[in-house]
């Protein structure tokens, strides 16, 4: 003990005293919590940028209100996700929680959603069940059982007949596994393995031998957004693709942000998504065009496009409530919203309050020198199966 | 002869009494701290945050600083205390001081059936051991997902400390207050151990243990002793965590709470049981200025500053306080360092 731990209390209390700076009251706050280091970094700079893009072009007011944009790194912890959710809405008062990077991220500030009322808009993390947490959740990513069930559709409709699921073992890959193999099941198919890999040991080495030993005519995967190019060149190595085992997934696996560094190993998979950048439409071809300029060097994926969907939302909300950033208001208004998004027509469910939206089937592909996935088919207003199948 | 004996045993029974005193300075730190939680109730969550990362860094402490002992794995206790805590509150079992004490228990459980791994070996084998136990432990609780909720993480409610004091969303301050007593107890306890005889023992183990050995010394015993206590301690802190936070997941069991803890320990400097508290409280409020100002890059930040305190060392730094201090407040300078 020196006089040095005094002056250091002096200098700590002092700047916890400077720490946030209060919002003025025609201010509305949004509270971004994302990881922006750790693992999941990618996640939280594509969120980042499809936030920060969508206040550029829509400038900061609506509705009389000037909106603050807060974004606070939680690393991934969801302890560190509770303390700033709880920061930010005791001390900034937000109006809105928006982010969460995984499942647990965003289950961790559900009860904070609830008690103090305030919305949480959940722009990643997408697990089925997180809606059901917390009446105040609002989601404008995608559930896996929405694109998981739609890709054993159109692969039972495809001469698909014998398929393994590999899938991250936690919240989103078991949904994908038990959402792709029940509705391949049910069509007359049949998965010969289902295939669990740890989260935290990304080689699939020794579960893509076992592919190879059951032979089957697809294997069916699911990945964390940021995992999908270490998958896909473990399957070209083991010369799966020659053997003539179809790839086939969900959209995560080839993942925008990653598709470039994947590579041709990647051409020929075909996926099941919300999103692609390649979507054909006036609006992405614009959003693409001016997250590019703004983010160089980067192609925007789902997440970014969350992101941009979930500041839309809440643009959206403030306009029907007419500046009434109260979190009952604003959860009302969003209730039912429906809007034209890069990805397509998208709308909020009342009931479930989770997003209805199309999913496309996508096929890799060359276009103009790069990778994209390229959609050739359209399921149009998916709800979320998990949840649409208990109402 | 007995007469001397007797004189020399009298004089290091008086020279530890004197250490064992709180100094003015150290009733200070305490009464600030306090203040603090008190002094900004709105900031109460952070606050919270400090406290439970000091209590780690502290856990620390009693191995690197007193006994020289290295680990890496130090959040393999922190997590067996958060889930231990974190399963009896979901089940509805009790108040959150048994789940404290159950916490800690387990950690310290934990620690001493391992302990006598870092009996053979030197430095490097001891970090690959330490963080080899926490990665096993962390699938050990991946893989328990009908227990410990898996990779989605556990949430629970908990109910008021002792009946009265809910620590909630709503109960913030609760929160900080009740984390900080529980620093303050477990702090007294460890400045006793490190006064008493056995803290004089884990020192000349410290420095050097073969020597010691022969002084007569039972090495081994007190290393795991010293072991099994700075992992209950760190199942208290985890057990914080968890009953403060209401939600525990598999990153507990990060190597990189176990690199955090030891980076606050060596800011705020190892052996004299402040260091982690204070390393704590320097690092999570800078972290939250930085990353507030850059989300992505205030690593890098943290990063700098711990070069340029390792380059320019914290001695000179304190010596520069210190002759300041010394201007406006010669007494307390004078004391120099505990």
């Amino acid at each position: 003990m020196t006089a040095r731990t005094s002056t250091l209390c002096v200098a700590l209390a002092a700047l916890l005293a400077a720490s946030p700076a209060l919002a003025d009251d025609n201010s509305v706050t949004i509270g971004m919590i994302l990881p922006m280091t750790g693992p999941s970094a990618s996640t939280g700079k594509q969120e980042k940028a499809g936030a920060e893009l969508y206040l550029q072009q829509h400038g900061d007011t609506v509705a009389g209100k000037t909106i603050v944009l807060a974004v606070k790194d939680d690393t991934g912890a969801a302890d560190v996700t509770k303390r700033l959710a709880q920061d930010l809405v005791a001390n900034d008062h937000a109006a809105a929680l928006m982010g969460f990077g995984l499942t647990p991220l965003a289950l961790a500030a559900a009860p904070i959603a609830t008690e103090a009322k305030v919305p949480e808009i959940v722009t990643a993390a997408a697990t089925a069940s997180i809606t059901e947490k917390s009446p105040f959740i609002v989601r404008t990513s995608f559930t896996l059982p929405q694109a998981s069930a739609p890709m054993a559709q159109w692969a039972l409709n495809n001469g698909v007949k014998k398929v393994v699921t590999i899938v991250t073992d936690y919240g989103p890959g078991v949904d994908a596994e038990k959402w792709f193999g029940e509705t391949f099941e049910k069509g007359g198919g049949t998965i010969v393995e289902r295939i669990r890999a740890p989260l935290k040991n990304p080689d699939f080495a020794p579960f893509l031998q076992r592919v190879a030993d059951d032979k089957p005519d697809a294997v069916f995967v699911f990945v964390p957004s940021g995992f999908g190019s270490v998958f896909m060149k473990q399957f070209v190595e083991r010369g799966l693709d020659k053997a003539g085992v179809k790839l086939i997934g969900t959209g995560d696996v080839t993942d925008d942000d990653q598709l470039a560094d994947i590579g041709d190993a990647a051409l020929g998979a075909v996926t099941a998504h919300h999103y692609s950048a390649a979507h054909d439409s006036p609006e992405n071809k614009a959003f693409v065009a001016a997250f590019e300029k703004a983010n160089a060097g980067m192609r925007p994926n789902f997440m970014a496009v969350a992101a941009y969907d979930g500041m839309d939302l809440v643009y959206r909300a403030l306009e029907k409530t007419k500046g009434d950033a109260s979190g009952p208001a604003l959860l009302a208004a969003m209730k039912g919203m429906s809007w034209t998004s890069p990805r397509g027509p998208v709308s909020i469910d009342p009931e479930t309050r989770d997003i209805v939206q199309n999913i496309y089937v996508r096929k890799v592909e060359k276009t103009d020198g790069a990778l994209y996935n390229v959609e050739f088919a359209t399921i149009p207003d998916v709800k979320d199966p998990y949840k649409a199948g208990k109402h | 002869m007995s007469g001397a004996s007797s004189a020399v045993a009298r004089r290091i029974e008086a020279h530890l009494a004197r250490r064992r005193r709180w100094r003015a300075i150290e009733i200070v730190f305490w009464l600030a701290a306090l203040g603090t939680i008190l002094a900004f109730p709105s900031r109460a969550a952070l606050i919270n945050e400090i406290v439970i990362a000091g209590l780690f860094a502290l856990s620390l402490d009693l191995i690197l600083g007193l006994a020289g002992i290295v680990s890496l794995g130090q959040a393999a206790f922190l997590g067996v205390g958060a889930y231990a805590a974190a399963i009896l509150a979901s089940k509805d079992l009790g108040d959150p001081t048994l789940g404290l004490a159950v916490g800690a228990l387990a950690a310290g459980a934990l620690g001493f059936v391992t302990a006598p791994l870092l009996l053979r070996g030197a430095d490097l084998a001891r970090l690959m051991v330490t963080l080899g136990v926490s990665l096993m432990l962390g699938e050990l609780a991946n893989r328990s997902a009908w227990l410990t909720g898996g990779a989605d993480g556990l949430n629970f409610s908990m109910s008021p400390v002792l009946g009265l004091f809910p620590i909630g969303f709503t109960g913030q301050r609760n929160a900080a207050l009740y984390s900080f007593v529980v620093l303050f107890v477990l702090f007294a306890l460890a400045r006793r151990l490190r006064q008493s005889p056995f803290g004089l023992a884990l020192a000349a183990i410290r420095e050097n243990r073969l020597r010691a050995g022969a002084l007569g010394i039972a090495t081994g015993w007190r290393i795991v002793a010293i072991y099994t206590v700075s992992a209950a301690y760190a199942g208290a802190a985890g057990a914080l965590l968890a009953q403060t936070t209401q939600i525990v997941s598999l990153d507990l069991f990060d190597f990189h709470r176990s690199a955090d803890g030891l980076l606050m320990l060596i800011i705020g400097g190892a052996g004299y049981l402040y260091g982690g508290i204070i390393g704590a409280a320097m690092f999570i409020v800078l972290r939250d200025v930085i990353s507030a100002a850059t989300p992505e890059y205030w690593e890098f930040w943290i990063g700098l500053l711990l070069v340029a305190l390792v380059l320019v060392g914290r001695e000179r730094l304190r010596d520069i306080v210190l002759s300041r201090a010394a201007l406006v407040w010669p007494k307390a300078a004078g004391r120099g360092a505990a």
